[in-house]
């Protein structure tokens, strides 16, 4: 596709491509936007991201930066955080917000799924144990409140309580008397978000064309 | 059970009023038109009679004037009748999950019909244009446009729109330049309808109104984006009909059409959307900065939101331009606004009354539809009408087909063959084309055979598609969208993905809507909702969120303190201890996991997305949160006074051997033996209770109550003694109980400070944690409120008690049935 465009590095192009399912125009448009991050470096640092004002009113800023540097989100078992990174895994990050298409088969769509719940996984395991323990829940509650006005802490952390027993009394509903609930678990994860709508949350349109055109109010579903 | 009890009582029930009414109707109304009417003539020969009778002599002992409430009697007899019929249907559940409730009001409009043809009767004279769009009309729109799924209409407005504004003008033109092919064809004898008026015709029949389909839609729960695309189509396409309908009912007029006038078409068509809009978003900005300063007058505080819809409505009417579009936006503009100005109290009103006239008025149209169906002069044209419904269904998929390929690029989450096959198998027609076509201008002169066309089609349509489509969703399994899933891990993931979304699209520079939404919002906060709202802090869906949590958590504690069930503070509170003993993993002891989560289920799962409530079209959402909490409240004070401080003692007792492997079972171990030889009857009483459907409920439920029992005893002494009234029923059983109050009641005539003393003392053994403190602050508080409630609820003594507190959770227990999700 729009082999007249690809008037630069075609081949490393299309290797990403294979890796992330992007098209030609999509992975020009991010290198744009990458490049434009990072002062026109190879590499963004975290410095780069911090700066971002669209990004500063996000409650879960300090959450999606790390998420970013993730090296679990880079499809490979690989475990901590980079330092910086490069455009390829800047890439790799944004592939997980792929839509799918008409095409794509349910197997796949559930396979896409489970790419995005782990991302969320993953965003909540800061510390990569495989569980979601409570104080990490309970971070991440308190971060999604923070930006809400006068609540106390005390209320977040009730919130992440409850949630975090929810979890426990769906998944294991019959415990033992002396058991604990260690935290949640990927499986757990899924479970208790089974029948959550991810389809139309966990997406971002990428463009095919550039940002100049996208105003259009029509096109915004 | 209870429907299929009422099976038969339905059945009867609906004949019933179907009957009676009409005996009543009939028998009222014919004295107006004829009087003639062989039914009965009691009614108006008498009156005349009478008066001059009475004149004659002295004072008129009695008197009737039936022509002066005439018109307001018929329209309320009416009225009365149509709702007894809806009243009817939803006796019995079942007839309309499988049949829609437009079928069964048509139908009930058809045999009234029958029964007034046959005596002659004339149908009332309600459909004139004036009446429909002046009063019927503005409360269906109403209805709709405030109830509409804001966040989900502006994920998809463009869709939407697409849909509603394309889709109709191509179905408008496509059936009409296809039905005035049909009219040269010699042999169907319709050559006399020209171009404009089959464009008439067919901007009638392409408003599609799927209630019907709607409420399938909700049953089945599809996926949100469908639904928001039927929604928002039939709302909108209303505007985009009464637009193309008022421009070629004026073209139709003239006889003949020079190109400069479908410019001018063109163009007012966007004069009058856009300007219906314009006045729309004035008035709904005019209404919510109005009710910044209702809050003294909170009894006309509703009035405002009617009075400016309407006058929204009236105005835009005024300047012929979309009356609809305004009132739409009137509402969706205002809601946010005026719902967070207004009172609790008033808001429930608000709702409820636009759904109230808004059911009411379709409910009436469909009912007239049927009515006029038999009695008005029908033109039947074979070829006419079997190519009108061709054309209205080959046009509407292709429609469907067409623009969906056009629009799907431009979505996130593309319409998939399923998805197009609803979105064109519902497309129904209904009361905008009946009454449409019931107000075409007399000087068209095929007014009859549009007439007897448009109504063939809304019935084929409305039976056919109505009846099937459930079915056939079913069948080949449209996508889905769990909309119940009200938990609050769900709440806060679906929180959590916004904003992961909203950030990741900051760093990738792809805005979508959630970058507008965000902009919006920001500008919302900083200047909007500063000039339209009295307390304006800014609030984010998640401090609502919070709001809900924080309800759920008064909940709970009230619960807490009737102590029906172990008690959540405690459990946090063993959070802190064992985070300050610097454990790394905290852990969950099973027992309290369990008993917090029969707290959680009772409480936690009504929770909603506010963004995604969804009401059905004659449903009214579920806000019954506050009126829950009081509910809850009473009961829960009302226990508590009793039993209640001595339960929470018991409770936290019982968490304290949380260091124990079960301190839960070792509870119920320990009291077992007593609860047994004292209260067999009871445990019997709680296992009907506590239905076994829900099997985690039963057991804490029934643990807890156990832990309850010893207490409990103890706790009915200073009660009864307020209080003489002993149950017969139970008289013997508290036998020991009366006895016991009897020799206590000369110390407990303070009813107050007594539940302390004792509650005190029992706390002393415990480590009296802020838990107990909390509760004696409640009863302290509420004990006031309740003085008066006391007499009337008296336990007489403990061996009663479960049942009343059985009666009493029960409902809480079994919340589900007064959730009605459907």
């Amino acid at each position: 596709m729009g082999a007249s465009h690809t008037r630069t590095e075609p081949n490393e192009f299309q290797d990403l491509m294979d890796k992330t399912g992007f098209s030609v125009e999509q992975i020009k448009n991010l290198r744009k936007r990458f490049l434009q991050l990072s002062g026109n470096e190879e590499t963004i640092s975290r410095e780069n991201l911090d700066s971002i004002p669209a990004l500063a009113n996000n409650p879960l800023k300090k959450e999606i930066i790390n998420a970013i540097f993730d090296k679990r989100n880079q499809h490979e078992s690989e475990v901590g955080s980079f330092q910086e990174i490069g455009f390829e895994q800047f890439l790799m990050v944004m592939s997980h917000f792929r839509p799918p298409t008409l095409k794509t088969t349910p197997e796949e769509k559930e396979a896409l799924r489970k790419e995005k719940l782990r991302f969320l996984f993953n965003m909540h395991d800061t510390d990569n144990d495989g569980t979601i323990t409570l104080d990490e829940y309970r971070k991440v509650v308190e971060d999604l409140l923070s930006k809400s006005g006068a609540i106390e802490p005390a209320t977040a952390k009730g919130i992440a309580d409850a949630a975090m027993l929810e979890v426990a009394s769906t998944n294991v509903p019959h415990m033992a008397p002396d058991e604990f609930y260690e935290g949640i678990t990927f499986e757990h994860f899924e479970q208790i978000l089974k029948g959550l709508e991810m389809e139309t949350r966990m997406h971002i349109r990428f463009l095919d064309v550039g940002t100049a055109t996208m105003r259009c109010g029509r096109s915004t579903s | 059970m209870d429907s299929t009890t009422s099976t038969f009582r339905g059945a009867l029930l609906v004949v019933f009023t179907a009957s009676c009414l009409l005996h009543g109707a009939s028998g009222e109304i014919p004295p107006q038109p004829s009087g003639g009417s062989t039914l009965l003539p009691p009614v108006k020969p008498e009156a005349p009679q009478a008066y001059p009778d009475a004149e004659k002599s002295n004072l008129p002992v009695f008197t009737m004037d039936y022509p002066r409430i005439q018109i307001p009697f018929e329209i309320t007899l009416w009225v009365l009748l149509a709702s007894f019929a809806k009243i009817g249907f939803h006796v019995y559940h079942k007839i309309t999950i499988w049949v829609p409730e437009s079928c069964l009001l048509i139908s009930i409009g058809l045999i009234v019909g029958a029964i007034m043809h046959s005596v002659n009767e004339e149908p009332p004279a309600v459909l004139s244009s004036n009446v429909f769009f002046l009063y019927m009309l503005p409360p269906i729109v109403l209805d709709s446009g405030y109830f509409m799924p804001t966040r989900l209409f502006f994920e998809n407005v463009g869709t939407v729109l697409w849909f509603a504004v394309v889709g109709t003008l191509w179905n408008s033109i496509g059936i009409g330049m296809s039905l005035f092919a049909i009219c040269q064809i010699e042999v169907f004898g319709v050559q006399d309808v020209n171009l404009q008026e089959n464009l008439l015709f067919a901007t009638i029949i392409s408003a599609v109104d799927p209630v019907a389909v709607l409420s399938v839609f909700e049953d089945v729960s599809v996926n949100e984006q469908l639904y928001i695309v039927v929604f928002g189509e039939c709302l909108f396409n209303d505007a985009v009909t009464v637009v193309l309908y008022n421009m070629f009912s004026f073209v139709a007029d003239m006889p003949t059409v020079e190109p400069v006038d479908v410019f001018l078409g063109m163009a007012r068509f966007f004069v009058v959307g856009f300007g219906g809009m314009g006045f729309g978003i004035l008035f709904g900005f005019v209404a919510a900065f109005t009710t910044r300063f209702t809050s003294r007058v909170k009894e006309i505080e509703p009035l405002f939101i009617f009075m400016y819809s309407y006058l929204a409505y009236l105005v835009a009417e005024l300047f012929a331009i979309s009356s609809i579009m305004a009132i739409v936006t009137c509402a969706l503009t205002m809601k946010y606004y005026v719902e967070e100005n207004v009172s609790q109290g008033s808001c429930t009103t608000i709702r409820h009354v636009v759904k109230m006239l808004g059911s009411i008025a379709e409910t009436l149209i469909f009912f007239f539809l049927g009515v006029v169906t038999i009695t008005t002069d029908h033109e039947w044209n074979w070829g006419y009408i079997m190519f009108t419904l061709l054309f209205a269904f080959v046009w509407r998929g292709l429609g469907v087909l067409v623009l969906t390929q056009i629009i799907n690029p431009f979505r996130t989450i593309p319409f998939n063959k399923k998805d197009q096959f609803g979105l064109a198998y519902g497309g129904l027609r209904g009361a905008i084309s009946f009454a449409l076509a019931f107000t075409l201008p007399d000087t068209i002169a095929r007014k009859p055979l549009f007439v007897t066309a448009t109504i063939t089609i809304i019935i084929f349509t409305v039976f056919l598609q109505g009846i099937s489509i459930r079915p056939l969703i079913e069948f080949i399994n449209v996508r889905r969208t769990n909309r119940n899933l009200d938990t609050i891990n769900a709440e806060i993931h679906c929180r959590l993905m916004d904003h992961t979304i909203a950030g990741i699209e900051d760093l990738c520079g792809q805005w979508s809507h959630f970058y507008w939404k965000d902009k919006f919002m920001k500008f919302n906060n900083r200047i909007l909702r500063k000039i339209l709202i009295r307390d304006s802090h800014a609030e984010s869906s998640i401090v609502s969120l919070y709001k809900k949590l924080e309800l759920q958590n008064a909940m709970e504690i009230l619960d807490t303190v009737s102590g029906d069930l172990s008690a959540a503070p405690s459990l946090v509170s063993l959070y802190e201890e064992k985070k300050s003993s610097a454990k790394p993993k905290k852990k969950f002891l099973t027992a309290d996991l369990k008993s917090m989560h029969d707290i959680l289920s009772k409480n936690m799962y009504k929770i909603r997305q506010r963004t995604t409530a969804y009401t059905g079209k004659h449903k009214l959402p579920n806000d019954t949160h506050a009126r829950e909490i009081l509910i809850r409240r009473h009961t829960s004070i009302r226990r508590s006074i009793r039993p209640g401080s001595f339960q929470s003692s018991e409770m936290t007792k019982s968490h304290k051997y949380f260091s124990l492997p079960a301190g839960k079972s070792l509870d119920s171990k320990l009291f077992r033996p007593e609860r047994l030889s004292l209260t067999d009857d009871h445990e019997t009483m709680s296992e009907v209770a506590y239905p076994s459907r829900r099997t985690r409920f039963g057991q804490p439920a029934r643990s807890s109550s156990r832990a309850m029992m010893p207490l409990r005893r103890l706790d009915t002494l200073k009660e009864v003694s307020s209080v003489e009234v002993l149950n017969e029923g139970r008289g013997e059983r508290g036998g020991t109980g009366r006895a016991m109050s009897r020799t206590n009641s000369s110390y407990s005539d303070s009813h107050v400070p007594a539940p302390r003393r004792h509650f005190n003392a029992s706390a002393d053994n415990n480590n009296g944690s802020a838990d107990d403190f909390r509760n004696v602050d409640q009863e302290a508080e509420e004990e006031e409120e309740e003085e008066e409630q006391q007499p009337s609820y008296p336990p007489p003594a403990w061996a009663v008690e479960p049942r009343d507190n059985s009666s009493t959770q029960n409902p809480l227990l079994r919340r589900p049935q007064w959730n009605p999700k459907k």
